[in-house]
């Protein structure tokens, strides 16, 4: 959600029972301003929070120009302080996959899982346990590119791609309207587009290229159900909730340009175990 | 005035009978070029293509041209330049559309002579009449050359399109002509202006008439095109003279388009899509309405509040300041629900128990406690369920005798606890937003939670949705949500360590056998805990539900012990199996009252650290 508009943004998803307590807002609003203007970013996105056992890490985002550009990724504790995070590569994606469990809420601290590693000494081949320690931040950043490129969403026609390339925001965007807005269609996902490339020309052939560059939802993996899509209010409010990534809802007022997503969850994919 | 809406009229029908009418207006709405000479090499460079038209053309032209400058004339000196709007009430009635077209054509050609008889006057004869005409001329094909198409439709020279017209094509065609109309006052007023400046770069004028064709393409979607619109809307704002024109632009031009739009279509997308909207906003008015009228004798209303119903907003007041929980407009919505259930049914103690999310739809959960009078609706399913099982004893009567029984028997069946006690403590409403009806949820069944805790499922939102699941589930999703609720009570409801004490008059004894009070009263003499406390010991808050035991009763039953009815003819199974009767040790859980921190896994639980959690049950 957009840092700018963080109240109305708030307000609007509460109806997951995802919230933030009247102090958090309040440092949100001013601390957000200044990375901004620290950063120099072009926005900012208020991303959520991953809930740890000691204490919450709160996710901030800044956008350059073009949109879909690599975003930068900054974390705080305390909604005041905040530091960035380093981009996520595959080499930690895969260390970070072992790592299961609750997150700490000490970037610190450290994981210890063994590994059983085949060592070649001349002809034989020896089995060693090798113990690899993972950071709590690198397992932060890794888990929150895992959901922003299976998760993080935007309306049809909210961004509009230039023939130069970069994608802006579209300052035209007047919403969805509500027969749109009730399709998985009218939503892409906010990255660069995958799947769009593999598709055949026949199925390029109706899409508008300034304003389809991106994945549809309707196309996501499983297809039935990976996606919970709600009127609420009436039908003043449409909400998306991912049920692949538990926690992440999206709101859009369909006919007004707001729209954002937030995550507030564990960092657990699927179902979230322990149950008792 | 008269002279010009006969003329108008009359040329009119002459261009719908193809004669060549855009050319004598051309050459008469010109005044410059009086000369029938220059007008010669044109309709001589169009006969190759109209065939045998130019005869006709003398008698008319210079009729149509004299009366065309004595009507502009007589018209600038009787009336102001903007007064276009009182044309069209003298214009003969053509068909809708047409008029609508036509008044702003109107006011263009009005407009575009204008500057036409100010040249006139200011420089009557000075003009190199042949020099123009030749560039315009060139201008011409070199139009044609590049755009072929859209001259047809613009220009003179719609020749080539008469032999295919036919009336099917007769408001296209006449839509055309306007069109020309247009281009031809157009044409004079660009003929006008290097006219005026006495230099003709034909370059510009090239650029000019490319950008004037762009503006005439005609949209394939609506049928409209730019420069009529924009027409429209000065005309429109000449009209009105609205304040601020320019801050309003968009809207005006908004409603112009919004004319040409078919009624019909409007509505009906207007009513489909708004209709839930508003149904919803109908059924919530109800819950305001019924606030009002309670808010009249306020006194009244506070001895009931405190009796059964929660203050559902300073708790949403203390979970905001955690940082979870409902909107404030959503939880308010959800008091008055609550306020609505508590005056429809007899109950004694209300609390919100919270929000599930389901796919479809989401439940607002409310936790009721009955007064004395206890609804109906158990018996009835009681009833049912006896039924069931004497069918099924016949059917085994009636196979006895001929084929071998089957050794297996089904595991005894747990009965359910009674209403009131253990997991059946409360009764729960669903309902799917606050407004809409609530729901009484079926009570539960220790084969439901016992499944339910091997399964996980999505709610959809609809409570007779199935549950599809293995190992199969007994019920549909409202008793899947009762065995989820009761196994979320029994692990999640807590409170300070001291607030609730176990009832002394009870009969104790009787419940000790059986491992456990079930039973608790609030701490009359509860002075609250520091809130430091709570924070840092997990052993300050204890369960204030009973624990749900793997049998998925609260309290034990021995299932053994049922069957001692029967005890005779199992004797014999088993020994005929070489099996001893088994005796089931009993299962017993954490008491009542137990402090969470020895909760098993306590550590996946979350520790409230910055602000403490308010217990809504105060």
């Amino acid at each position: 959600m957009d840092a700018e508009s963080l109240l109305l943004s708030l307000e609007l998803a509460s109806g997951s029972g995802q919230g933030l307590s009247p102090d958090r807002r309040a440092s949100l609003l001013t601390s957000l301003l200044l990375v901004k203007r620290d950063y120099r970013y072009d926005r900012v996105l208020f991303w959520g929070r991953i809930l740890g056992i000691v204490a919450d890490y709160y996710i901030a985002q800044g956008l350059s120009e073009d949109q879909l550009a690599p975003r930068k990724t900054l974390y705080s504790l305390n909604c005041t302080d905040w530091s960035l995070l380093p981009p996520a590569t595959e080499e930690t994606m895969a260390q970070t996959a072992m790592v299961k469990g609750r997150f700490m809420g000490d970037p610190s601290h450290e994981y210890e899982h063994t590994e059983i590693q085949k060592v070649n000494e001349g002809e034989k081949i020896f089995e060693e346990e090798v113990v690899v320690q993972v950071k709590e931040e690198t397992r932060l950043v890794s888990i929150i590119d895992q959901i922003d490129q299976a998760v993080a969403i935007i309306p049809r026609g909210a961004l509009f791609k230039t023939p130069f390339g970069p994608s802006n925001v579209n300052r035209t965007f007047e919403g969805l309207s509500l027969s749109e807005a009730k399709k998985l269609s009218s939503y892409f996902h906010f990255r660069e587009a995958i799947d769009l490339k593999n598709k055949t020309l026949l199925e390029k052939a109706d899409l508008d290229p300034s304003l389809d560059f991106m994945d549809s939802l309707e196309h996501d993996i499983p297809k039935a159900g990976s996606w919970s899509i709600q009127m609420e209010r009436g039908n003043a409010l449409v909400v998306l909730r991912s049920l692949l990534w538990p926690g992440l809802t999206f709101y859009h007022a369909p006919r007004t340009k707001n729209y954002g997503y937030i995550y507030v969850g564990t960092g657990y994919v699927g179902c979230s175990p322990g149950a008792i | 005035m008269e002279d010009w809406t006969s003329l108008k009229q009359e040329k009119e029908n002459h261009e719908l009978k193809e004669v060549e009418g855009p050319w004598e207006e051309k050459t008469a709405a010109s005044p410059q070029v009086p000369d029938p000479q220059s007008s010669e090499p044109l309709e001589a460079e169009q006969a190759p293509e109209t065939g045998p038209q130019p005869s006709k053309s003398p008698p008319w032209s210079p009729r149509s041209r004299a009366s065309m400058v004595l009507g502009d004339l007589t018209e600038l000196g009787a009336l102001p330049p903007h007064s276009p709007p009182q044309q069209p009430s003298s214009t003969p009635p053509l068909t809708l559309g047409e008029q609508d077209l036509e008044t702003p054509l109107q006011s263009d050609r009005t407009t575009s002579i204008i500057p036409n008889s100010g040249t006139l006057v200011s420089d009557p004869l000075e003009q190199p009449s042949d020099k123009r005409e030749s560039t315009f001329h060139r201008a011409r094909q070199l139009e044609e050359n590049t755009f072929p198409q859209s001259q047809q439709s613009k220009s003179d020279l719609y020749g080539p399109k008469d032999p295919s017209y036919d009336t099917s094509k007769q408001k296209e065609l006449r839509f055309d002509i306007f069109q020309e109309e247009d281009s031809n006052s157009n044409c004079d007023l660009l003929q006008l202006e290097p006219g005026a400046s006495e230099v003709a770069p034909s370059m510009l004028e090239i650029a000019i008439q490319n950008a004037k064709a762009y503006l005439l393409r005609t949209s394939s979607k609506s049928g409209l095109n730019l420069y009529d619109h924009l027409s429209n809307v000065l005309t429109k704002m000449l009209d009105e003279r609205p304040e601020n024109a320019v801050d309003i632009i968009e809207n005006i031009s908004q409603d112009v388009k919004m004319a040409h739009f078919s009624k019909k279509l409007d509505t009906l997308q207007n009513e489909n899509e708004l209709l839930p909207m508003y149904e919803i906003a109908e059924m919530q008015k109800t819950l305001f309405l019924q606030g009002n009228l309670e808010g009249a004798d306020q006194e009244l209303e506070d001895e009931i509040a405190e009796s059964s119903l929660p203050n559902v907003m300073e708790s949403a007041f203390y979970f905001e300041q955690a940082g979870v929980g409902l909107g404030t407009d959503e939880t308010y919505r959800i008091f008055l629900a609550l306020k609505r259930l508590t005056e429809t049914h007899p109950i004694q103690r209300c609390r919100f128990w919270g929000k599930i999310l389901g796919i479809e739809r989401n439940y607002i959960v409310a936790e009721v406690e009955f007064r004395e009078g206890e609804d109906e609706e158990e018996v009835e399913e009681e009833d049912i369920a006896e039924e069931r099982d004497n069918g099924a004893i016949e059917a085994d009567e009636e196979e006895e005798d001929e084929l071998p029984k089957a050794f297996y028997k089904p595991p005894p069946t747990i009965p359910k606890e009674e209403n009131r006690t253990g997991a059946n403590k409360y009764v729960y409403f669903v309902c799917n937003e606050p407004g809409r009806p609530w729901v009484k949820l079926p009570s539960v069944v220790p084969a439901q939670i016992v499944i339910a805790r091997k399964i996980k499922k999505f709610f959809t939102g609809r409570l007779d949705a199935p549950i599809l699941s293995y190992p199969p589930f007994p019920g549909n999703e409202s008793n899947y949500l009762r065995a989820q609720i009761a196994r979320i009570s029994a692990g999640t409801h807590v409170s300070p360590l001291g607030f609730f004490q176990f009832g002394e008059e009870e009969g104790e004894e009787e419940e000790e056998v059986e491992g456990g009070r079930d039973s608790f009263e609030e701490n009359p003499d509860f002075e609250g805990i520091q809130v430091m406390d709570l924070v840092e010991s997990l052993s300050n808050w204890v369960h204030h539900v009973q624990h749900i035991l793997p049998q998925g009763r609260c309290n034990w039953f021995n299932p053994v012990q049922k069957d001692e009815e029967e005890e005779e003819e199992e004797d014999e199974e088993k020994e005929e199996k070489g099996e001893d009767p088994d005796y089931i040790e009993q299962e017993v859980g954490p008491p009542l009252l137990t402090p969470i921190s020895e909760d098993l896994e306590w550590q996946e639980r979350r520790m409230p650290l910055s602000m403490p959690m308010c217990s809504d049950r105060s």
